[in-house]
């Protein structure tokens, strides 16, 4: 029977595990050292590591990113965490037009093998400026790579490809999956970014899910397969690069397509994806499109409202009847 | 002449610390006529239609980037800003290979995909200029960071203007650089104007090293016009930074001769303002200091005849550079990583 942790702990594991194994791996962040890490992620490795490792920094995002950049550009591995990932609204200069075009503007000069962490996602009534779901606004930008798991398997095997990478790499985590446990081998392992996960399969319709929204997704199918009704539930894991060949080759089986996030619907991940598959598997399409998102609105502080405006399994499982009964 | 949470004006440096050969005071007006003739160049064939997008001239602020460099050791680096030019050509980088990048040419040092903005060249210790006023102090940050835990007593001379120093990554920066005693020289270039608003209507400090006080660390102004000024107060700066000291904050107290862009009248200065700073042109001022060195006048014009030669050089080599191939474009978003080929597909 393989352990089960949590998501907390399968990070933890996977900084701890790169921090041993590459003097040049440090981690930059506010409160991630003595305090311990506002979500707990980091607990202990300032004592294990010390201050020039684990750094705290002061409540300054542009200097933590510009700090993890310099330093990358110059061959070291930083990690920096974003306390919540709505603060990269503070440092996006750094974030969009530094990091991510420093390589290109100066013809592949330079090498910028930065992790920065954020974790994302409502449910906690943190309201507008803490609950946010950016990963489109990264995406969006050439230069960054995205990863966004979900199980505490994908997230330790993903964090660690991300430090190793020579791109910088947005990682994206759950504040409401930390305490999510699930089974995680003991000892080494590493996912490669681009590979999406099929968490369960099915032949009727096809849910792409990302971060939380797959364990929504999850529940969903579950509920459906009593209808009758079988999910195919896909999660992409990184959203660039994009695993497009299994979305692709799912879409095809199942002919139907939904695509479940947290983030509003405008301009989201599920907007670019339902081009790729309009685009790519317009033959295999038998019904259009479904996406299940945020409504077009600030994420609200009242927990009643929050529900309202972020996705539900029961948003989900409309969508599916939608497509799959017409 | 340092002093914490104060400043103090440098008199011009006679060469207190780190005395110059002859030689080496050749080689700072060398590198200055570079700059200068590197400019107006680069202004004629912009005029001209021959580079694209735009340019921000450095004429006469050439002491600032020449007397900081001048200091600098080769394995020492300069983050730089969209007013570069000189700032790289004084860390030594390739004249051909910089014109080549400001015309757009495949031969450019960054493969033509920075221009004018943004060049760079890691070997030379240039972490690139800035196309973001105030977006190049935070990165200085971080070279220095990789600098002290690699314990190789490099120092990073962080060039940003007085505009840059509203900016909110200047307090950031400047406040972590003092905590963690980073070994930065931040080098604020004061030429007066943030893009077309003068000083006073941007500030109301009226030197920025005054600033300095905010993070406890030593503000120094110095005229930006005298090259051994600049060089004696960035070396004392840089010996503190490998001292682990810390950083300091260097006023450079200069004029840009140009506006904001070439092209741009600079209708918003004081009648008679350009006239007065021309009087106090750095090259000028620093040749009748050679001259009273005992250089002779033939020696200093055969210096300006060579710099003129070797940008005409440089020129020609960007005016006969091919164009880069379209599909170049595609390259250098991503090390090409398995994830980093297929994240541009």
């Amino acid at each position: 029977m393989m352990r089960e942790i949590t998501c907390r702990e399968a990070v933890r594991e996977a900084l701890r595990e790169e921090l041993q194994r590459d003097e040049d791996i440090f981690l930059i962040g506010e409160d991630i050292g003595f305090y311990g890490g506002t979500n707990k992620v980091t607990q202990g490795l300032w004592q294990e590591f010390g201050s020039e490792r684990i750094m705290d920094t002061p409540i300054s995002e542009a200097a933590i990113i510009g700090a993890a950049l310099g330093a990358a550009a110059v061959g070291m591995r930083p990690v920096a965490e974003i306390m919540f990932i709505d603060f990269i609204g503070v440092c996006m200069d750094q974030i969009a037009n530094q990091v991510a075009k420093l390589r290109y503007m100066t013809g592949g000069k330079v090498t910028i093998p930065l992790t920065i962490r954020a974790p994302g996602g409502a449910g906690r009534s943190a309201a507008a400026q803490h609950s946010q779901s950016l990963e489109a606004w990264l995406i969006h930008t050439p230069g960054l790579l995205v990863a966004m798991p979900s199980t505490p398997y994908d997230a330790k095997g993903l964090l660690k490809a991300a430090i190793r990478e020579d791109n910088p790499v947005v990682f994206i985590e759950n504040k409401m999956l930390y305490n999510t446990k699930g089974p995680v081998p003991e000892g080494e392992y590493v996912i490669p970014l681009g590979k999406a996960d099929i968490k369960r399969e099915g032949g009727d319709v096809t849910l792409v899910a990302t971060s939380r929204m797959v364990y929504f997704a999850l529940e969903a199918a579950a509920k459906l397969a009593d209808e009758g009704i079988e999910c195919e539930v896909v999660d992409p894991r990184t959203l660039v690069p994009l695993d497009k060949e299994t979305i692709l080759e799912s879409v095809a089986k199942t002919g139907r397509l939904v695509v479940v996030h947290e983030a509003p619907e405008r301009g989201g991940f599920g907007a670019e994806l339902a081009a790729v598959v309009g685009n790519e598997g317009f033959d295999y399409l038998d019904a259009p499109i479904e996406r299940v998102c945020s409504k077009n609105a600030p994420i609200p502080f009242s927990p009643r409202l929050e529900r309202f405006i972020t996705p539900q399994v029961e948003d989900i499982m409309a969508a599916v009847r939608t497509t799959v009964l017409g | 002449m340092t002093s914490i949470g104060s400043c103090c004006l440098l008199a011009r440096g006679k060469g207190g610390l780190g005395r110059l050969t002859k030689e080496e005071l050749v080689s700072l007006q060398k590198t200055m006529l570079q700059i200068r003739h590197f400019e107006q160049a680069v202004a004629k064939a912009f005029l001209a239609g021959q580079i694209p997008g735009f340019l921000h001239s450095s004429i006469g602020q050439e002491a600032v980037a020449v007397g900081v460099c001048a200091s600098l050791r080769e394995d020492d680096y300069v983050v730089s800003t969209h007013r570069g030019h000189g700032h790289v050509l004084a860390k030594g980088a390739d004249l051909n290979e910089m014109m080549a990048e400001i015309y757009g040419k495949a031969t450019g040092c960054c493969r033509g995909k920075g221009g004018s903005m943004h060049i760079a060249d890691f070997n030379r210790g240039i972490v690139g200029a800035n196309g973001i006023v105030g977006g190049g102090i935070p990165i200085a940050n971080g070279v220095a960071l990789a600098a002290k835990k690699r314990q190789r007593g490099q120092v990073v001379a962080c060039f940003f203007g007085d505009g840059a120093s509203n900016q909110g990554t200047f307090h950031e920066a400047l406040n972590l650089a003092s905590i963690w005693d980073l070994p930065v020289v931040f080098v604020a270039e004061n030429n007066l104007y943030g893009m077309g608003t003068s000083q006073r209507r941007h500030q109301k400090v009226e030197n920025i090293a005054d600033r300095a006080a905010a993070y406890n660390i030593p503000g120094v102004v110095v005229d930006g016009n005298d090259v051994l000024a600049v060089r004696e107060a960035t070396l004392e700066a840089c010996e503190r930074a490998r001292r682990g000291e810390g950083p300091t904050l260097l006023e450079c107290k200069t004029y840009r001769h140009y506006g904001h862009f070439v092209g741009d009248p600079g209708a918003y200065r004081e009648p008679g303002e350009l006239e007065a700073w021309l009087k106090k042109d750095p090259l000028n001022l620093f040749r009748r200091y050679l001259e009273e060195q005992g250089i002779p006048a033939s020696r200093l014009d055969e210096l300006e005849a060579e710099a003129v030669e070797e940008v005409r050089l440089a020129v020609e080599f960007a005016y006969r550079s091919e164009e880069p191939l379209e599909e170049t474009a595609l390259e250098d978003v991503y090390v090409p990583t398995e994830a980093g080929r297929r994240a541009i597909l």
